[in-house]
């Protein structure tokens, strides 16, 4: 059992705040993605827990035990780093057997669990190399090989395949979902890449200057962001926003149409839908189409409503031509509000 | 037609720096060389030659002088002190100055840059000034003429170079393999003996060689502070000051080319030491 807990945790840099008081309770066995833009404090929430870096304040919990006064190697935990960090004076075998022999265990069982790992991740054929004779992606296969070995609690991972070639990575993704669902432990991975983190999470925290804004399934996090800035961060292209009205009733005036929304007792609200749920129709909002890219599997079209951007995603068999104008009717159940002001998500 | 005009001056300039670039190498090679190659005719030359004018420029084997030094009464135990005084210097420079580099390249602490400062200003500081106060206190304290004692001067000129050396060293290497390895299970020391070591050991064993070097060099301390246990240089001034010509250049010699050969040796790092890269 590793749930992982993490209570009230703030960081502070000299003068910079990096983590404003973190909770987030991770459960045993479950892929946690911490998610954000660059500088956002991911790094720094994942080396307080692996101990790399020490919390200003609060506590960090791992499988009932208080652990945030431990040192790393006492922490039941394994990290992979951005830059691999593979030893270059060790061999491959040498690097996935470093933490067992730190544990002293007999050869035999190191080399029983060198090899057993080294397969899992199909390295096996290059046990004897040094690091400088690998690629960057079997680098990055004995960083997590040399992970796993441990059979830690908790796995930590930094970015770790940030530095791969877009089909490596893409392959790296399904595989270490694979092997860390078979491997049964605690994972958290940081990266900025929402790709990565819609595809590998059971849930996603998405994390914004210091705070976690939203933390849930993919899906959950995709389809009912909590705050605006999700909804504007995740998502290529991300939602899109209109200003509404009240038109009473709990009906919502948006560039000149009214939808159902909220019975809400607010002078004005956000509207927002995504690209991809609204289909031209006779009645709908009227958009001017301004830039056409045609992608293949859609046509994505940039346009203006009410003078504000607003994309769009139609089949690509459409014909549109910049100048035309759209009219676009979103799909009910999938019109998202938000509060202007709290810009937090309103029901 | 408007690439040639627009081009012109360029390649112009870019030739003139060119050439400005080749002579600063060749002027400062000649600046090195030269000396050392008239020492190394002198030192083959017989005596008359060495006095004649003008110089031949190929030596002629002529090893008499050198077979002179290996004759020459109390040169072997001034060649052991030399030895057992740089031997001393290297191990302490290192085992003082590592530590100071690594503090340097992994923590941050307040008056860090006043450090680096102060360390490179130590060199600064002439020895002239040093050596009638440290014979003083030698003498109190029965250091003086001794290897030891010579050996703590000496470590005080070679340290400065040891941290900065191995600051450099430290700095080359990732935070990342550390703590990778603080992760795996080891302490910041055996992290530190596992990892960190084998990786700079080379560095290491360059920049104490250095130290050996500067031990070796040194005259005005060892002159001043030593008697009995006169190192290698302080014997040979002592007794060169009187010899014929063709001697001085023999001792000379047989000074430089040791140093030569071990700055040779870790020339690599110490262009690391300035952040020069060198491929
Ligand atoms: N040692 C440090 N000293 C001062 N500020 C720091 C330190 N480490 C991180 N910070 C600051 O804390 C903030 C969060 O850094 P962090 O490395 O956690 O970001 P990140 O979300 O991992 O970003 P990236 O995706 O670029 O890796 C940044 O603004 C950074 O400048
Ligand atoms: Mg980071």
């Amino acid at each position: 059992m590793a749930e992982i807990q993490i209570k009230n945790v703030a960081k502070i840099f000299g003068a910079y705040q990096a983590l404003h008081d973190i909770n987030l309770t991770i459960a045993d066995q479950e892929f946690m993605v911490l998610l954000g833009a660059s500088g956002c404090g991911k790094s720094t929430l994942l080396r307080i827990i692996a101990g790399l870096e020490t919390a200003t304040t609060g506590e960090v919990w791992i499988g009932g035990r208080r652990i945030d006064h431990l040192s790393p190697k006492d922490r039941g935990i394994a990290m992979v780093f951005q830059n691999y960090a593979v030893f270059p004076h060790l061999t491959v075998f040498e690097n996935i057997g470093f933490g067992l022999r730190m544990q002293k265990l007999p050869n035999d069982e190191v080399t029983r669990r060198v090899e057993k790992t080294a397969t899992l991740m199909h390295i096996e054929q290059l046990l004897k190399r040094y690091s400088g004779e690998l690629s960057g992606g079997q680098r990055q296969r004995v960083a997590v090989a040399r992970a796993l070995a441990m059979e830690p609690d908790v796995i930590l991972m930094d970015e770790p395949l940030s530095n791969l070639d877009a089909l490596l990575r893409m392959e790296m993704r399904a595989e270490l979902k694979g092997v860390l669902a078979d491997s049964k432990t605690t994972a958290i991975y940081v990266t900025h890449d929402q790709v990565e983190a819609m595809s590998m999470a059971d849930r996603i925290s998405v994390m914004h200057q210091g705070k976690i804004i939203q933390a849930a399934a993919p899906i959950e996090v995709y389809r009912n962001p909590s705050a605006e800035f999700v909804a504007s961060f995740i998502g290529n292209p991300p939602m899109n926003f209109l200003p509404a009205r009240p038109a009473g009733a709990g009906r919502w005036t948006v560039a000149g149409q009214t939808f159902d929304g909220p019975q809400a007792d607010r002078a004005a609200l956000q509207f927002a839908i995504r690209p991809e749920d609204m289909q031209p129709a006779e009645q709908g909002l009227t958009a001017l189409a301004k830039v056409v890219e045609p992608l293949g599997a859609h046509l994505l079209v940039t346009c203006e409503v009410e003078g504000k951007l607003f994309r769009v995603i139609l089949d690509s068999d459409m014909k549109v031509r910049p100048g035309e104008t759209l009219t676009l009717a979103p799909q009910p159940d999938r019109i998202r509000w938000f509060d202007p002001e709290t810009t937090l998500a309103v029901a | 037609m408007t690439d040639a005009v627009a081009s012109a001056p360029g390649a112009d300039t870019r030739k003139s720096a060119r050439f400005l670039y080749v002579s600063a190498v060749v002027f400062l090679c000649a600046w090195v060389l030269v000396p050392i190659y008239f020492l190394l005719i002198n030192t083959l030359s017989s005596p008359e030659t060495v006095t004649s004018f003008p110089k031949p420029f190929l030596p002629e084997f002529d090893m008499g002088s050198l077979t002179f030094f290996a004759g020459f009464a109390g040169i072997l135990t001034a060649l052991k002190n030399s030895v057992v005084v740089a031997g001393m210097t290297m191990v302490m420079s290192i085992v003082i100055g590592a530590p100071a580099g690594y503090a340097l390249s992994r923590f941050e602490f307040r008056g860090k840059g006043l450090f680096r400062l102060l360390i490179l200003l130590t060199r600064a500081f002439p020895l002239p000034l040093l050596a009638l106060p440290l014979a003083v206190l030698f003498i109190r304290t029965g250091l003086d003429d001794t290897a030891f004692g010579l050996a703590i001067v000496h470590t005080t000129l070679a340290i400065p170079f040891a941290v900065l050396i191995t600051f450099s060293l430290f700095s080359g290497i990732p935070i990342e393999l550390e703590e990778a390895a603080w992760t795996l299970g080891c302490t910041r020391l055996t992290a530190f003996t596992k990892v960190v070591l084998p990786l700079i050991l080379p560095g290491i064993a360059a920049s104490a060689i250095f130290a050996f070097v500067i031990s070796w060099n040194e005259v005005f301390a060892a002159a001043v502070l030593t008697i009995e246990n006169r190192t290698l240089t302080a014997f040979l001034l002592q007794n060169l000051d009187t010899s014929p010509l063709h001697l001085k250049f023999a001792g000379g010699f047989i000074l430089v080319v040791p140093a030569l050969i071990f700055i040779f040796a870790v020339r690599k790092y110490l262009f690391a030491m300035w952040g020069i890269a060198n491929r």
